[in-house]
């Protein structure tokens, strides 16, 4: 069917009875004549019109209810230069690209029309060809996922590749990652491979790398130039520190978040500023003290998804909690208002959630800032009720250690004390 | 040296129009297009040559990759958001825009559409923040009649205008955002055989009839043509952008036309010459054969660090200095591309010796490149990053000199000649918008436009003199100002003569600006109140030239000041 890419009905007949595929020269006649290149269609467009690359490089819509005739023309065929293959250099470092997919890999899908991830892991590094005056990258396609559909089993597979490499040839890894949900997986990885000996950065990139703005070849450089100079280790987050194409951040992969939906510079770090900034070939540190709080390398990597987010608003209803636990979920963090609140209305149900042994934490939907549940009333009934206030852990970072805890431990008093433990700068002073 | 023919040239030209639409809003943002020079944001930018669709570089994009340039962009928060900082996706495209350019192809009879793909046009000079200018074709085929006589129309498309360069010095280039976004018809017509006068009526004729919708923006920069060249025989088709006044063109195309057909001709003087082909084989460096050297040119380039090489032409001698018209020589053309690599010029055999360059040196280049009285001969000093990809593409030059006119896109002067600007674009700077679905065009939608077409500009003009009793001349100036509207309103609204209005209007609105004065202080309320205050006996008509020049002055902001 590729042949036919986005052709249904109408119009994918109307190839077939020519004897047309995609990629076929033609010349076709309308209220004029069209000499181009059938184009793939997108899938939800109709069938009663055919997309032709015109010789000018527009592409345009013919309706078949008007043309009068259709030649095949012979094709060109196009020689595609192969990828250069970059020679190692022995005096220079080497780092491992893993690709996961998402716009830093991404093309044009001719089956929706938008974006989607194909370009491999070797394509992008042969386009930001700087990369290799500083390190030796060695590529390999994971995952060709966008960030939307990267899944707690993913984060699996992407951690037990990781620690293949925990000792190996690389002093620095890098995950190419989709930027929706880049800050849940850095926080799994910060968990699951605490310890582990050689810095892991994940780049994204706000603007896809079929463009001639996109903000990927910066990522990339920043963050490898991290890798080889930064002499430490831990999970960070590397992205555009603002709109211009000069500095570049790198937060720490469990204080970061996507905080705008669009901007190169959606990657903040909450509560303070970036742990390192990469400006041209300098750094500049702000971090104080080590990423893992433990030395000792001893991956984790499992995780229960049996964990519930929930944001309280007004008019949040007790059953829908009731629900979850009904459910058997094991564990709730509430994104609670300001310091750490939720309704009175829901009081109830959380005693019962507490007495059926299900872990409850409190984050705040501020955000940014410390929840203090001992200043009202309402935050001393809560705690009172068995819920547990999680400082200022974000709350998907919350979400995600509370999976990765329940994975690692079935004891309810090991499971609180995990989750208040700072293990991976999740918490700060 | 010959007189220059055009009908012994067979020069053909086809005009390209770009017309900013003035539907006071940006092509796919809600942005006001607002000139002006207070900017409160600023921020930097480095462009990438990427794919194509059909995974190849475009030439014009790989040409400007190799000057590698810094922009810093320059925005104001009232005619610019995130979309023009390329920091957001674009929104929908602006409905108005869409329907102005479908009723401008309906009145040029031109086959629009029914699915219109916006598409990325890969331009990355800085000139657009994300690397590529947004366009659609809108439609192709149709025609204007100009003097009785069917000029045809290839192509409608409707596009975003580009930031405006506000400086350029060294490795750092700077644009303003402001007209970044601004919707633009681009009608490119078909190529006619005719003198540069025909062009001009052709132009303006066209211009007309965009004006007559109303709805397009007047003013320096809003209408601005590029015209497209071809010779005889010449084998391309010349794009010459920056053309900036009707003016300028005949003498513009003159020189290209004149230009092209020189080329022509040391291309047939070259294939009846032994002349096969340069190349990078017989390219030496010369830095240190040269370091006593004269030349001050030589002596400041070897200061700087600068790499001399000399490259030989064989079976060339001749053909630099070879001036089939006056000021047409191969040598000239070689000088300009090197130019745009920020390389100063080259030096030719057949120029040599001079500008210090004695004989002492051209033998030490004859012996090392092994040259003889048949061979040519080329000297280049530029810095080591930039001299390798200068001699490529001379030597490219070189060799296309053969085929005659080379497809490139050059820049008119302000002296009405032409510079190389870059290679002409090709097919592969197209790329599909991925962030803006397909745009459909409804039956309804094509009924609209259809009449909504406007009346012919003579029409027009007899309506209005007979409707307002107005001259001739009177009638066509307001009709082309911007006033148009607010002048039917005024004649139909108050009781005020109709020709007092428009020449208040026309005449005295225009002298104030002459004197410095800004016209856009002077909103359309206040003038319609002022024919009001006069109809009612509030104020005189000698007052009204002193009301403006105080509004304009910017003393007093409304007329009740007075």
């Amino acid at each position: 069917m590729s042949e036919h890419i986005g052709y249904r009905g109408t119009s994918l007949e109307f190839l077939k009875s020519n004897d047309l595929a995609v990629g076929d020269s033609v010349k076709i006649t309308s209220d004029l004549t069209y000499s181009g290149i059938i184009m793939p269609r997108y899938e939800h467009q109709d069938d009663k019109h055919i997309v032709l690359k015109l010789n000018s490089g527009y592409n345009i819509g013919l309706d078949l209810d008007k043309i009068s005739k259709v030649e095949k023309l012979p094709s060109t065929e196009k020689i595609r230069n192969a990828e250069k293959k970059i020679k190692e250099n022995p005096s220079l470092p080497n780092i491992l690209l893993l690709s996961t997919g998402g716009t830093i890999a991404s093309k044009v899908d001719y089956r929706t029309g938008a974006v989607t991830p194909i370009l491999t892991a070797e394509e992008l590094n042969s386009s930001v060809p700087e990369l290799s005056k500083m390190a030796n990258i060695d590529t390999e396609v994971l995952l060709s996922e966008y960030s939307e559909n990267i899944m707690p089993d993913h984060w699996l597979q992407i951690a037990n590749k990781l620690v293949e490499f925990a000792k190996s040839k690389y002093s620095g890894i890098i995950i190419a990652h989709g930027t929706d949900t880049m800050h849940y997986t850095s926080s799994f990885l910060s968990f699951a491979l605490a310890g582990y000996p050689i810095p892991i950065v994940l780049v994204g990139s706000q603007r896809s790398s079929d463009r001639a703005s996109s903000d990927a070849a910066l990522n990339l450089i920043g963050a490898t130039r991290f890798l080889v100079e930064c002499k430490t280790n831990g999970v960070y987050v590397a992205m555009h520190h603002d709109e211009s194409d000069e500095t570049i951040s790198c937060h720490y992969g469990t204080r970061v978040r996507k905080n705008h939906t669009s901007k190169r510079s959606a990657f903040e770090t909450i509560g303070d500023n970036p742990a390192y900034l990469i400006i041209d070939d300098k750094i500049q540190k702000n971090a104080k003290g080590n990423y893992f709080k433990i030395n000792q390398f001893t991956p984790k990597v499992n995780l229960d998804t049996k964990v519930a987010l929930v944001k309280y608003y007004p008019g949040y209803r007790a059953d829908l909690l009731e629900k979850i636990i009904d459910m058997d979920y094991r564990a709730i963090i509430f994104e609670g208002t300001g310091l750490g609140h939720i309704g009175k209305i829901l009081y109830g149900n959380v005693k019962k959630a507490h007495e059926k042994g299900i872990f409850l934490g409190m984050t705040s939907q501020c955000i940014d800032g410390r929840v203090g549940m001992t200043v009202y009333e309402s935050g001393r009934d809560l705690l009172n009720l068995g819920i547990v206030p999680l400082e200022n852990m974000i709350p998907e970072v919350a979400l995600v250690k509370a999976m990765w805890v329940l994975g690692n431990s079935d004891d309810s008093e090991e499971i609180k004390k995990m989750m208040l433990e700072n293990i991976s700068s999740e918490l700060s002073k | 040296m010959n007189e220059f023919s055009f009908e012994d040239a067979g020069v053909k030209v086809g005009l390209e129009i770009h017309q900013q639409l003035s539907t006071n809003k940006k092509l796919f943002c809600n942005c006001t297009p607002i000139e002006s020079d207070e900017y409160t944001k600023k921020f930097q930018r480095k462009l990438r040559a990427v794919k194509s669709e059909l995974g190849e570089f475009d030439p014009a994009a790989l040409f400007e990759k190799s000057k590698s340039k810094t922009i810093t962009y320059y925005a104001n928060s009232q005619s610019c958001c995130l979309v023009e900082e390329d920091e957001e996706p674009p929104h929908k495209l602006d409905k108005d825009a869409k329907n102005l350019a479908l009723i401008i192809a309906s009145a040029l009879k031109s086959n629009i559409f029914s699915e219109i793909y916006p598409m990325r046009k890969t331009v990355i000079d800085g000139s657009n923040t994300t690397g590529f200018q947004r366009t659609m074709l809108v439609s192709q085929g149709g025609f204007i009649e100009v003097e009785g006589e069917k000029i045809g129309v290839q192509s409608i498309c409707l596009e975003e205008d580009a930031a405006k360069l506000i400086g350029d010095k060294g490795s750092v280039r700077e644009y303003s955002l402001d007209r970044l976004g601004v919707p633009l018809v681009e009608i490119a017509l078909e190529p006619v055989e005719g003198k540069p006068l025909q062009i001009k009526k052709i132009a303006l004729s066209l211009g007309k009839l965009l004006r007559t919708t109303k709805k397009v923006s007047r003013g320096i920069g809003s209408i601005r043509q590029d015209v497209n060249v071809s010779v005889k025989d010449g084998g391309a088709v010349v794009e010459v952008k920056g053309v900036q006044q009707l003016d300028q063109l005949e003498k513009i195309v003159e020189f290209e036309a004149k230009r092209q057909h020189g080329l022509v001709k040391i291309a047939e003087k070259l294939k009846n010459s032994k002349f096969e082909k340069a190349t990078k084989d017989s390219v030496l460096e010369i830095t240190d054969d040269w370091k006593d050297c004269k030349s001050k040119i030589i002596q400041k380039a070897l200061k700087d660090n600068s790499i001399i090489k000399a490259l030989k032409i064989p079976n060339f001698a001749g053909m630099f200095g070879y001036s089939p018209y006056e000021g047409i020589r191969l040598g000239k053309d070689i000088g300009q591309l090197v130019k745009f690599y920020g390389i100063g010029g080259v030096f030719h055999s057949d120029e040599l010796p001079n500008y210090g360059i004695e004989e002492k040196d051209i033998e030490i280049v004859k012996d090392l490149l092994k040259i003889n009285e048949n061979d040519a001969f080329l000297i280049i000093a530029a810095p080591a990053v930039k001299i390798d990809l200068a001699i490529e593409s001379i030597i490219n030059r070189i060799n296309s000199a053969i085929k005659g006119v080379p497809a490139e896109t050059r820049l008119a002067t302000p002296n009405a000649d032409t510079v190389f600007l870059r290679p002409r674009p090709g097919a592969s700077r197209m790329y599909p918008e991925t962030d803006v679905p397909p745009i459909i065009v409804t039956k309804k939608e094509l009924e609209v436009a259809e009449s909504n077409i406007p009346k012919s500009w003579d029409e027009s003009l007899k309506e209005l003199q007979e409707k307002y009793n107005l001259n001739f001349q009177l009638a066509e100036q307001v009709f082309d100002s911007p006033y148009i509207d607010l002048f039917e309103k005024i004649s139909s609204k108050t009781q005020n003569n109709p020709t007092f209005v428009a020449s208040i209007l026309c005449s005295s609105i225009t002298n104030l600006e002459r004197n410095g004065l800004n016209s856009m202080l002077l909103t359309n309320e206040e003038i319609e109140k002022t024919f009001e205050y006069l109809q009612d006996g509030k104020i005189t008509k000698e007052a009204i030239e002193m009301i403006f020049e105080n509004i304009m002055a910017g003393n007093s902001n409304s007329l009740d000041g007075h």
